[in-house]
């Protein structure tokens, strides 16, 4: 079959940038999206054109690095019923002859283009940095199941720690808001009784740094849960407010606790 | 601390919105319960609104709150909105909406118009400056006090007031679709058991909000109460 491609073209961060009508022709429904982008990308090499910058690496729709926006939807959700998809994963049987698609990279202040489909996203290490960890002494790993869980909030914490970072969430929201993939991290963390002691210290943080970075604030739409390739609930925001509402009085009970250790 | 953090970060501001959202929805529920008096005869309906004058200091304790929460809701909501759109310079060419409703893509809207209604109203009812000639002030009935009674009949038999206090009923449902829900999921106590029941509980209120209101106009137009 064949494609039409609109895809977004910048050379650099400062670069204005528009779109460039591609079309590839005997596409095969067995392709991934990103290997259509890669036989596009040999064809222009062939012809002496700069090729697309586009991100990836694991292509198996569990490290976060790929994804853009597909007819104006992350990771192009919209073409795949089932949800839960990366650009990746979405194969071209999902699109039919002669179909025209715009893709662009992803849309933030706080995810500034770097070339062409390829974004900054350095913005949520940012966030991690901040908080998103537990303070442990450096020494042996401790013994396995020393710390019993109860196995429905492990699973609870797992469907948080399921959020690979690939920035469809901030990407999808109308006010590029990051506080699904915030949430996500406060949750995980804050489920396990390893994470109890920096909880609240942690949920200021992220949040203060999350605020800083020049996100938006969420508008309770859920376009990010629609589109999320590890289908993080909105509902983790709420556990994160909550986190953050009652731990209004603690900033100095946390300073003690790492300065205890 | 705790103020400087609710009225500055993104999640506090969020949670004044929502708060005052829900204390804003109490008075909505309130003012429609008042309302209801219309159906219980002139007598009910001006001895509550002569009950309500009665107050005195307390009446403007209320109002003076219901003023204060009602401004921390627009000026938030404003200043957030304003931060919303910094924060994505670059628009999008293409943008589809997947699971987003048409009231939630359309708060600042609804909440304008609401807005404007609200100010609106005030000048009809309270302050009788549109139509002074059915103000509750320039009417009397046989007990000697204001008669609110007559005040509603009379402006709702002008179909164009009639049709204007719907449509702004309208948009104040569409408003509240969204920001009924919207209010319990800020505060965390959405989840995902209760959330698809939140969803249908907050479009019921806001279709009962909208009935509720609109069906003292329509009695008046089609002369059920007069």
């Amino acid at each position: 079959m064949k494609i039409t491609l609109y895809i977004w073209r910048q050379s650099g961060p400062n670069d204005e940038g528009k779109f460039v009508r591609y079309d590839v022709e005997k596409v095969s429904p067995h392709w991934s999206f990103l290997e259509l982008l890669d036989v596009l990308n040999n064809q222009l090499i062939e012809k002496g054109e700069e090729p697309v910058a586009f991100e990836h690496d694991c292509r198996e729709g569990i490290c976060g690095s790929c994804g853009f926006m597909i007819n104006g939807v992350a990771h192009g959700r919209q073409y795949a019923p089932e949800g839960r998809t990366t650009v990746c994963q979405l194969h071209m049987f999902r699109f039919k002859d002669g179909d025209e698609l715009y893709l662009e990279p992803f849309r933030a202040k706080a995810f500034p283009v770097l070339k062409d489909l390829m974004v900054d996203r350095s913005a949520f290490d940012k966030i991690i940095e901040a908080g998103g960890y537990i303070t442990v002494h450096a020494g042996n790993a401790p013994d396995g199941n020393t710390i019993l869980i109860q196995k429905d909030i492990a699973n609870e914490a797992m469907n948080a720690a399921e959020c690979i970072g690939c920035g469809a969430c901030v990407a999808s929201c109308k006010n590029a808001s990051a506080m699904l993939f915030v949430s996500a991290k406060i949750s995980h963390l804050g489920l396990l009784p390893q994470g109890q002691p920096e909880r609240k210290r942690r949920a200021q943080r992220m949040i203060a740094k999350m605020d800083e970075l020049g996100f938006g604030n969420c508008t309770n739409q859920y376009e990010c849960e629609a589109v999320c390739p590890k289908g993080i609930r909105k509902d983790f925001i709420g556990r994160m407010n909550r986190d953050f509402l009652f731990s209004v009085n603690t900033e100095t009970e946390s300073k003690d606790f790492v300065g205890a250790i | 601390m705790i103020v400087k953090r609710l009225f500055t970060t993104s999640v506090g501001r969020k949670t004044i919105v929502a708060i005052t959202g829900i204390l804003l929805i109490l008075f909505i529920i309130a003012h429609m319960l008042g309302n209801w008096n219309m159906f219980l005869g002139p007598d009910a309906m001006n001895s509550y609104a002569q009950a309500l004058h009665d107050l005195g200091g307390l009446l403007w304790v209320a109002r003076i709150g219901l003023l204060v929460v009602f401004v921390l809701h627009v000026f938030f909501t404003i200043q957030l909105n304003i931060e919303n759109k910094m924060a994505r310079p670059v628009p999008y060419y293409k943008k589809e909406y997947i699971k987003a409703s048409l009231s939630s893509r359309t708060m600042v809207l609804s909440g304008l118009v609401v807005f404007s209604f609200v100010v609106y109203h005030l000048l009809h009812y309270t302050f009788g400056v549109i139509q002074p000639e059915t103000y509750k002030g320039n009417l009397t009935d046989s007990m000697g006090r204001p008669d609110v009674y007559s005040m509603v009949i009379f402006s709702f038999r002008n179909p164009l007031i009639s049709l204007s206090y719907i449509i702004a009923m309208l948009l104040l449902a569409m408003h509240l679709d969204h920001a009924f829900q919207s209010a319990f999921q800020t505060l965390g106590f959405a989840n995902k058991r209760n959330f698809p029941k939140l969803i249908q509980f907050s479009r019921a209120f806001a279709i009962f909000v909208f009935l509720g209101y609109s069906v003292i106009p329509l009695s008046v137009l089609l002369g059920i109460i007069n």
